[in-house]
């Protein structure tokens, strides 16, 4: 029997591996996908630093090569069940029943499928992307010039915040935290690769919750000229020429607007991933209204879930940056470790 | 004078038919010229046959309600048509006994009370009234058994009464058994009633009851109907009359007005409080259990109406479609919406300014196109409409391409009648302009406007599904068919709203395998999506959603298909399949 599976293979997952085995515990990894790293995977720089994502994941491939971890990639988990005497077994499509003594949550989330939005076009105009959309055309550029999905220059590039966060109607009332600093973010380095373009974000309210990111706001206002236009967007059409026709109400100044667009990026929220659902239902795991996993105890015990010995490590439980990730799954050892010292296992 | 004991129901009988005619007579006059016109024109015309028709089936025998559970619609059937009979076969009774055709009415009622000698064809007569007694009898006693266990009766909520109401309900469970006893009493003596009544009297008989008792019993008869006819104008009883009068109007052609008038008010009145509509509305999904059209109404009367309920409804039309009266709930409530709606500042003269879209080619439009706000929020249906538009080479004019107004059916809903008007009035003068011998709709909801409040003459307003449908039938489009199994929602503003129900189903046949479901057609379930509902939370709207799609997706199918935008735009929040509009359904499966 193993001492700890960890769900979920992006950089939660490895950090908790190897704050666990820095402790001495014995873990495995369970990894959907063919290579860890998860969504940073897609990215290309993060912020505030504009530190590229990939030196984030050689560092954890360095780690989990120097440790020696062990990992079952392309492995999907079908289910958790604690059986007797506090012991996990868990399911998974290798058809290999995994028997651990504490199971670490760290399967992260899914981005919200812009699709859902309509009216906003996404997937049915050619020139509306999400931000994730954006980050692979920027890893993927080299330094060429860069090009709209319709091989234009474009001009006129528009953000959108708050695509499928902290709105009802399209199911998710929270705020997903990160788009706005990562508008601010992508804005600033369009303005790089075309010095020429207006950029401009529609938002409801900017939060500039972390270190540096008040920063990088000012920046792009003050030295690349980023607007900021309090409003939401309600709806995209399209012209002949395929650019795009925006409807904006502008709060501040208290009128609706029309703008028109080259290339519009939708900021798209973080979502609980679909496999927290599957959990919840396997092992009678409590989850919070937005569907992410309820930490037991918000203040003191964020790694703790209702269920003895399952822990979480980073957006399990709800939208998270990569340096909180990397300090939840940090702390997560701490907890298993004690979890495991008290068990009569 | 020994028969006094016939002055409660006298009295109750002379204020009942007072105010009845008093009511009446007011409600009448204060119809419309127009529509006392047609009331006056129809009164020799075949459709007062179709009204007596209709009376008889509906007031008397229930047809509907019969539809809706037996149990129900016999107890209703023997009380409303056996008490009917009794008053005309004790007629009968009296004029073979007498041979005079008029009387006062207390010696056909109280007959046995006041013949005791025999007459030519007396057995028969006694038997056949007191089989229609028992009749009635086995109403009361249903009624009985309903308030302790209205399941049976395919009720699951009841209404919740009154005093007034339960008072003269009181009254009316006395009557008949009342009448039993006091015939039994008096056949004790003189053995004049037939089977059921002589039992009686042999009971009482041999218990030895006296003639007081008896003139107890007559006494109590009386004064039960005596109470029952005083509280009915002020009570749900109201309806028995008030129903005959609903038909008999609407009969003529005399249809519910924006403002509530006369005739809403006789709607109003013509409600039973049977309850039907409760169960059949989807709130008490999130336990809302106060807004349904039977409290709303019984509101309306009282005056007591608060905006919360008012504005709180789907409007669905679920609760109309169940109404056994046929009362046109929705239309009740938007002029009630209408009468607590302050107009707000609607300034539209930015509308003049708006450029007008020109017709693709350059001669008249055959079809205007009106995609609507819930279109324009749906790109994916607005861009199937225009490929589908375009592949059948269709002359069409996109009316609201760019810059369009609301159609009005939102501010209807919300009660903004004034508003809704000047833009009625604008997007009508644009279509007519247009020169279009066809109006395209793509959303239910303005095509519910378009088809009610537009008045558009000589162009026919088509939806999108009818439309399409068209083109298939004249081969301007042809569509194949895929194996998938597909699940059609029935959009409430296109269903119960407009009555368009197979033209959609037609075409999934044809792109599809469409399977039927449980709850469809007139008995759809709202997607929790509507306009019409201003209070509802998200969070209401979502448990609401959950059941509907429960019912939907039953069978498992590969693809929800509906007709509506905001249907469309509620339900893919929700679940995993693919929903698309019949729209985009058609503009995939045209073959090149």
């Amino acid at each position: 029997m193993i001492d700890v599976l960890i769900i979920g293979g992006g950089i939660a997952g490895i950090q908790a591996a190897c704050s666990l085995q820095d402790l001495g515990l014995e873990t495995v990894i369970v990894e959907k996908e063919k290579t860890i790293g998860g969504h940073l995977n897609d990215w290309d720089t993060l912020f505030p630093t504009f530190r590229s994502a990939s030196e984030v994941i050689d560092y954890y491939t360095e780690e989990t090569r120097k440790r020696a971890l062990t990992i079952y990639l392309n492995t999907n988990v079908i289910s958790i069940k604690k059986v007797d005497e506090g012991v996990f077994e868990v399911q998974t499509s290798r058809d290999v029943l995994f028997r651990s003594k504490s199971v670490v949550l760290a399967s992260g989330y899914q981005l919200f499928n812009a699709e859902r939005k309509e009216e906003y076009g996404y997937k049915i105009y050619d020139n509306v992307l999400t931000s994730a959309d954006l980050e692979k055309k920027f890893r993927r550029l080299n330094g060429q010039p860069f090009k709209t999905p319709t091989d234009k220059t474009p001009k006129r590039i528009g953000f959108i915040h708050c695509v499928g966060s902290r709105d009802e109607k399209s199911g998710n009332h929270y705020c997903s935290k990160l788009c706005c600093v990562t508008a601010v973010k992508q804005a600033i380095h369009m303005k790089q690769v075309c010095p020429e373009a207006d950029v401009f974000c529609c938002y409801m309210d900017l939060r500039m919750y972390g270190p540096g990111f008040e920063e990088m706001y000012r920046e792009a206002q003050e030295k690349y000229h980023v607007q900021f236009i309090r409003g939401r967007l309600s709806e995209v059409s399209e012209n002949s020429d395929g650019t795009l026709q925006l409807k904006v109400e502008d709060t501040l100044a208290a009128r609706p607007c029309r703008i028109q667009a080259d290339m519009l990026v939708l900021m798209v929220g973080m979502e609980a991933s679909k496999n927290t659902a599957l959990f919840k239902q396997s092992c009678n795991l409590e989850c919070a209204s937005n569907r992410f996993v309820k930490p037991n105890d918000h203040h003191i015990g964020s790694n703790q879930t209702n269920v003895p010995g399952l822990f979480t490590a980073g957006t399990s439980i709800g939208p998270m940056s990569v340096f909180d990730t990397v300090n939840h799954a940090k702390s997560v050892a701490f907890a298993v470790n004690e979890y495991l010292k008290n068990s009569e296992l | 004078m020994e028969n006094y004991f016939v002055l409660p129901f006298t009295v109750g009988t002379v204020i009942l038919f007072s105010i009845l005619l008093v009511k009446y007579a007011l409600w009448i006059s204060k119809l419309s010229k127009i529509d006392k016109l047609r009331i006056v024109q129809s009164i020799f015309s075949r459709r007062t046959l179709s009204a007596i028709k209709e009376c008889f089936m509906e007031c008397l025998i229930h047809r509907r309600i019969f539809k809706r559970n037996i149990l129900l619609g016999y107890m209703h059937m023997s009380l409303a048509f056996g008490w009917f009979l009794l008053i005309v076969v004790g007629h009968i009774e009296w004029v073979v006994y007498s041979g005079t055709f008029v009387t006062y009415p207390w010696n056909s009622i109280f007959f046995q009370y006041f013949v005791h000698e025999s007459f030519p064809g007396e057995k028969i007569m006694a038997n056949i009234m007191d089989f229609l007694l028992l009749f009635v009898l086995s109403g009361v006693l249903l009624a009985y058994f309903k308030r302790i266990n209205s399941r049976m009766y395919g009720i699951k909520k009841t209404t919740k009464l009154k005093p007034r109401d339960r008072m003269t309900m009181c009254a009316l469970w006395l009557i008949f058994p009342l009448r039993l006893l006091a015939e039994g009493a008096t056949a004790s003596f003189y053995h004049n009633g037939g089977f059921l009544t002589n039992s009686v009297g042999r009971f009482f008989e041999w218990i030895q009851i006296s003639h007081t008792t008896e003139e107890i019993l007559w006494w109590s008869y009386s004064i039960s109907l005596g109470v029952f006819f005083v509280g009915l104008p002020w009570s749900r009883y109201m309806h028995i009359f008030t129903e005959v009068l609903l038909i008999g109007i609407r009969s003529t052609g005399v249809k519910l007005k924006k403002e509530f008038n006369s005739y809403s008010r006789i709607q109003v009145y013509s409600c039973s409080r049977c309850g039907i509509c409760i169960d059949v509305c989807q709130m008490h999904i999130s336990n809302i259990s106060n807004n349904q059209s039977v409290y709303i109404l019984k509101n309306i009367r009282d005056q007591n109406l608060t905006d919360r309920k008012l504005f709180n409804c789907l409007l669905c039309g679920r609760c109309e479609q169940a109404c056994p009266v046929n009362i046109n709930l929705n239309d009740l409530r938007i002029s009630q919406r209408i009468r607590a709606t302050k107009e707000y500042n609607s300034d539209y003269a930015f509308l003049k300014t708006l450029p007008v879209e020109q017709p693709v080619e350059d001669k008249t439009p055959e079809v205007i196109y009106f995609a609507g706000c819930m279109t324009h929020m749906t790109p994916g249906i607005k861009k199937s409409v225009l490929k589908v538009l375009e592949k059948a080479n269709v002359n069409y004019q996109f009316m609201d391409k760019d810059k369009g107004a609301c159609c009005g059916r939102p501010l209807m809903l919300a009660g903004q009648y004034e508003a809704a008007k000047k833009l009625i009035a604008h997007n009508r003068e644009k279509i007519l302009e247009s020169g279009a011998s066809t109006l395209l709709v793509s959303c239910p909801i303005c095509y519910k406007v378009f088809k009610d409040d537009y008045e558009l003459g000589q162009i026919s307003i088509k939806h999108h599904s009818e439309y399409f449908l068209e083109l298939v039938e004249q081969g301007k489009i042809t569509l194949k068919k895929s194996d998938k199994s597909i699940v059609y929602h029935d959009p409430c503003e296109l269903g119960r709203g407009c009555g368009v129900y197979e033209p959609p189903r037609n075409l999934l046949k044809m792109t599809g395998n469409l399977q039927s479901i449980q709850q469809e057609k007139v008995n759809s379930l709202c997607c929790s999506g509507s306009l019409g509902d201003l209070c509802l939370s998200m969070s209401d709207r979502n448990t609401i959603k959950a059941e509907t799609l429960k019912v939907l997706l039953n069978q498992n199918p590969d693809m929800l298909a509906t007709a509506c935008p905001l249907c469309k735009k509620t339900f893919v929040k929700g679940v995993d399949i693919q929903v698309k509009d019949i729209a985009e359904i058609v503009a995939e499966s045209m073959e090149n």
